[in-house]
């Protein structure tokens, strides 16, 4: 007993000081005791866990290891093994062109949609990491010309036509969007058509043929190229489309809000495949009958809509977490609509979309193969046909699908890390 | 003290509010307002909940619309022209309960992007008036740090510099202490004071007598979207007229 507990006055002089925490607390046994054996039926568990992922490795560790990377056809793989267990790797190598390029991308060509790749990252980059400098957001600009003009080839006039395009657009709509949004904007669209319309009389009609890059036609794409061209592409479109959407169904405006309304719930309504039939068979229906708009173009506008109506909804819901005060504060200042969302209301509710609008992303390209069941040759539509069929190749499943899914995981993953990252980067809220 | 207050008033009008009437659907929340703000006048108005002196002082830069009567604000009417209203919103600066402060933004930004992006400021100039008043607020050492750093207190004086900085003729304060703890009351309401020396005009919605007692030079009374009771501070506390008004008062002033 000490003397204070006689007294109810108690005065503390001085600060107990900071001890570390008894031995016992630490250390990897201590750890290994709460975790893994706390009790019985806890250390059972543990017994039975460790048990499956042992006879799950077992099986399938030999059968990785044992793996044959050289041969040219199954029946050879299987001499090779010799009735042991192993994976047929061969077929990878042996096809591994067709895997990423598809079936008739001209071998000679390949550097193209490479280099492509390479660039992608360059690209990317910026728009990713925004503590890079920002003069590199000049590559991102660029990027979807050289790309375009990289993988089909054909004439460069062609890019250099729609990039034109959209300058002019760009410079129309600087001029008249002090006077109001929409002058600006049709402005824009309006001035880029006309330079389209008059740039396509201006391209000579031989140019394909003897430009500097070999024409490849879209129909002549595939393998896992075909899915990340469809990915990037998309994912690109759909977050912007997505953020006008959104904006457009809070609109008070009441024609453009129904307008959004029925857009995003129809397309919500329906399964991406019935859009990509659409888009396969019927969407040439809607264009003028000698127009023939690319097949590529055609899926482009349907898993874009599709994704970009879902998108549409996440955003909706980080716009609808931010406090009203947000708005008036804004108001308060006399921000007009545009710098408002620009600089208050977007930042704060895409932060809190990131998780919702990366889990569309990442179910958007795994979507992408998909394209296979209207017959586009992607990388599970070359698995499936060209190369199960052939005689050579005929009977092997999981050495095929399992680098598929491996090749989509590696990238989903990325992604998903990425945005956690993002997530992380942007915490300013300290709550 | 007041006497000194008193000189300040010009004959100037600020805000002219004629004939006055809003509906929350069929539910009459001000009826006939009229009310006229001389330039470096400091008013507080105060009521019960729900009487409609935020939603008043929300019609003046139009964050809540009227649907009858006029507004005037330094000359320019209140008017469905957008352009009217970014007008006014620029002049008139405005501190809200929950302070309101971009938390994605440093303090500093908060401060410098409505005069780069409205008044297009050089950013340069904009950083120096920033931490002019964030000096005058005494927080200038808090400039980089986020909203979600700092105390309530701190914040709510981070929001009138962050007003201060377009330079307003007029501020409107909210219910900017409600929000806040005993502690940190003080720090806000001495930088409400400073800011009336200087003869900002001024309307503020309150329920700190002391602070009315104090600064203002004009007390209002609402009651079920009414203007009750307006008096200059001494008349209006000591000598209230209407029983709503004295029934009010006993209230808070009681305990």
């Amino acid at each position: 007993m000490s003397d204070t507990s006689n007294t109810v006055a108690f005065v503390r002089t001085e600060t107990i000081p900071q001890m570390p925490p008894p031995a016992a607390e630490t250390g990897a046994i201590k750890w290994m005791r709460e975790n893994l054996f706390a009790s019985i039926p806890n250390a059972i568990l543990t017994l039975v866990s460790a048990y499956v992922i042992y006879s799950i490795l077992a099986g399938v560790l030999p059968w990785i290891f044992n793996g044959v990377w050289n041969a040219q056809t199954l029946a050879e793989c299987r001499e090779i093994l010799d009735g042991t267990s192993g994976a047929c790797f061969a077929v990878l190598t042996e096809r591994w062109p067709q895997l990423v390029f598809g079936l008739s991308y001209p071998a000679s060509e390949y550097w193209r949609p490479s280099l492509a790749f390479v660039l992608l990252f360059f690209a990317a980059a910026p728009v990713m990491f925004f503590d890079l400098p920002r003069k590199m957001l000049i590559i991102t600009l660029f990027y979807p010309f050289i790309t375009y003009w990289l993988l089909w080839g054909g004439t460069v006039l062609i890019p250099i036509l729609a990039f034109a395009g959209f300058v002019a657009g760009y410079l129309v709509y600087q001029r008249f969007v002090a006077g109001s949004f929409a002058a600006g904007f049709f402005g824009g669209v309006i001035a880029a058509m006309i330079v389209w319309y008059i740039g396509g009389f201006l391209i000579p009609d031989g140019a394909n043929q003897n430009a500097m890059l070999r024409p490849v036609a879209s129909r002549d794409m595939g393998g896992f190229m075909l899915n990340m061209m469809l990915g990037v592409t998309c994912v690109s479109l759909s977050i912007p489309i997505g953020i006008v959407l959104a904006l457009g169904r809070q609109s008070s405006m009441p024609l453009i809000k129904w307008i959004c309304v029925v857009f995003i719930e129809f397309i919500r309504g329906v399964p991406l495949i019935t859009l990509l039939f659409v888009a396969s068979v019927m969407l040439a229906y809607f264009f003028p009958p000698e127009s023939s708009v690319d097949l590529f173009l055609r899926v482009v506008i349907m898993i874009t809509m599709f994704s970009a109506a879902y998108i549409a909804e996440v955003i909706r819901g980080g716009l609808a977490a931010l406090p009203k005060g947000q708005y008036e504060a804004a108001d308060s200042l006399g921000l007009d609509y545009a710098q408002a969302m620009r600089l208050i209301i977007l930042p704060q509710a895409l932060k809190i979309s990131i998780p919702g609008i990366v889990n569309i992303a990442v179910g958007l390209f795994k979507d992408t193969t998909l394209v296979s069941v209207i017959s586009m040759f992607d990388i599970v539509g070359m698995i499936r046909g060209p190369i199960l069929s052939s005689t050579d190749w005929n009977g092997v499943y999981w050495e095929l699908l399992g680098f598929a899914a491996l090749l989509f995981f590696v990238t989903c993953y990325g992604i998903s890390q990425y945005s956690q990252w993002l997530e992380r980067r942007l915490a300013t809220d300290h709550r | 003290m007041a006497e000194a207050t008193q000189m300040k008033v010009s004959d100037k009008v600020a805000i002219t509010i004629d004939g006055m009437n809003k509906w929350y659907g069929s539910f009459h929340v001000l009826r006939d307002i009229d009310l006229t703000v001389y330039q470096g006048e400091r008013i507080v108005i105060c009521g019960p909940s729900g009487s409609g002196k935020s939603t008043l002082i929300r019609c003046i830069n139009a964050l809540e619309e009227h649907q009858q009567g006029k507004i005037e604000v330094d000359g320019t009417v209140l008017s469905s022209d957008l352009k009217n209203i970014d007008k006014i919103r620029s002049e008139v600066g405005m501190c809200f309960q929950h302070f309101n402060l971009f938390p994605h933004l440093t303090i500093l930004e908060n401060c410098t992007l409505a005069p780069i992006w409205v008044r297009k400021t050089p950013k340069k100039e904009a950083e120096e008036t920033a931490m002019h008043f964030l000096e005058k607020v005494k927080i200038p050492e808090q400039a980089d740090k986020y909203p979600g750093q700092l105390s309530g207190g701190q914040q709510q004086r981070v929001a009138i510099a962050r007003s201060l900085c377009m330079k307003p003729r007029i501020m409107l304060f909210d219910e900017p202490t409600s929000a806040l703890d005993p502690e940190m009351i003080k720090e806000v309401l001495d930088t409400m004071i400073s800011l009336a020396e200087e003869g900002m005009t001024m309307l503020c919605v309150t329920h700190e007598m002391g602070f009315a007692r104090q600064v203002a030079n004009r007390v209002i009374f609402m009651d079920q979207g009414q203007i009750v009771e307006q008096n200059e501070p001494e008349e209006f506390f000591n000598n209230p007229k209407s029983d709503r008004t004295q029934l009010f008062l006993s209230q808070i002033l009681g305990h």
